[in-house]
This record gives structure tokens, sequence and C-alpha cells, in this order.
């Protein structure tokens, strides 16, 4: 299985203690969600960032995408809250 | 002529102007964003997704350009820690006629709001705490899905 690097933001990256972390998912992840799911498990953190699925967003090597959305052949995958710029 | 700035340091209102002029049109538009410093907020921190930040930019001022002809569309906008007062994003829109950069105006800061990947810390105090994004940012960049009249 490819490895994917991991970004995160805001209060994402806090929760999780990391802003970037290289993962190797098992083949039964097939979406961002799964994702989502499967890294939720790794730790507290993941999963008190991951608690509320409505309140992520994602992009796929930078192409911002919904959650359900195939990994692919992904080299970077982002998990962020909705934007806050202006 | 699109210009996109990511930045640390203050928006030059005056060279993002001469900048915008220059683009040769008659009519220039813009958008100036302030950080506010209601309910006692003393610091606001941005963050962004370097390099994802400036290909969603570079999007809205694309589709502003094609959507209504511009000469120039300019987006700056600040990260890292700001004061009240201080300029947060400035956007530009420049055409040949007041209406088309009016309106494009609009359309690069309801965009901005909803596709550039930043994040807002307001810090009271001793209190931090991330903004919440508003359902109002999505019903005004919606307004923009609309089939033109």
């Amino acid at each position: 299985m490819a490895t994917i690097r991991m970004v995160y933001f805001a209060w994402v990256r806090e929760r999780i203690g990391t802003g970037e972390e290289m993962v190797e998912p098992p083949a039964s992840v097939a979406t961002v969600a799964d994702l989502v799911d499967w890294l939720a498990e790794t730790s507290a953190g993941h999963a008190e960032a991951f608690e509320n699925r409505s309140r992520l967003r994602a992009a796929v090597d930078q192409e911002f995408v919904p959650l359900d959305t195939p990994i692919g052949r992904a080299q970077e995958i982002a998990i962020f809250p909705p934007v806050t710029g202006g | 002529m699109i210009h996109i700035s990511v930045r640390h340091s203050p928006i030059d209102i005056a060279a993002e102007m001469t900048r915008a002029e220059a683009a040769g049109a008659g009519a220039v538009a813009t958008f100036t964003g302030l950080v506010r410093a209601d309910d006692g907020v003393g610091t606001l921190e941005l963050e962004h997704y370097p390099g994802a930040t400036e290909a969603a930019l570079l999007k809205v001022a694309e589709g502003a350009i094609e959507r209504w002809g511009l000469s120039a569309a300019i987006i700056v906008h600040r990260v890292g820690p700001m004061q009240p007062g201080e300029r947060i994003v400035f956007v530009a829109a420049t055409a040949a006629h007041r209406g088309a950069a009016l309106e494009a105006c609009a359309y690069l800061i309801d965009r901005l709001k909803t596709d550039a990947p930043f994040w807002k810390r307001e810090t009271r105090g001793a209190e931090a705490s991330w903004v919440e994004a508003r359902d109002g940012d999505h019903t005004a960049a919606a307004r923009w899905d609309q089939p033109q009249s």
C-alpha cells in the first residue's frame, strides 16, 4: 500500500498534535471518509479531531473534495475545518 | 492580468491600486477587509494551506476575469498574526465600466471566503478560539452560482 502524506490545519491540527504525518492505510480504506474512520482509531487526538464528520473538509492532492471521494493514488490528503478567510 | 499574493507583511493599498490602474481600463472596484476589534479581540491569527491557497485564489481570479472580461483581478491576503484595524484582505477588479468592476469585486471577496483554505484564530486576553464558518458566507458565495441573466 502506498504511503500518503496527511496534512492537518486549525483545530484538527491542534487536536491531533501535529500538522503532518505519513500513513500507510490498509487496502480496505477506499475513500477519504474511510481514511478518517481508520485514522480515528490510531490515537485519542485523532478520535477527538474526527469526532464530528460534518465539521470536516478535505483536499486530495490540494483539490477540495467531498469526504466520499475515492483516495485513488493520492500522495497528499488534507483534513481541516470549514474555511474562514477574508 | 492576475496578481495573487499571500503575505505576512502589511498590505500596501497604494501599490496595489497602482497595479490595478496600470491594467489600463475605465473602472477599478476594490474591497478591503480589516481586522475587527469587536468582543475584545486582541490578536487575529491567520493559518493557511501553502500552495493550495494560492491555487484556490488563482481559480477565483480566473473565474472573475472570464465572467466579466476584466483586464485585471488582484487578490492580496495576509497570514500570520494581526492586530485590530490592520488590513487582512484586499481585492480589486479592473474593467471597462463600473458595472462589471463592481460585480466582479463582490464575486472575488465572496468566493475567496468559501473557496480558499484560510482559518482564523482569535485571541481575547489569555483565551484563543478558532472562528466558526458562517452560513451567510455560503449564501453570499452561492448567489454567483445562479445562471447569468
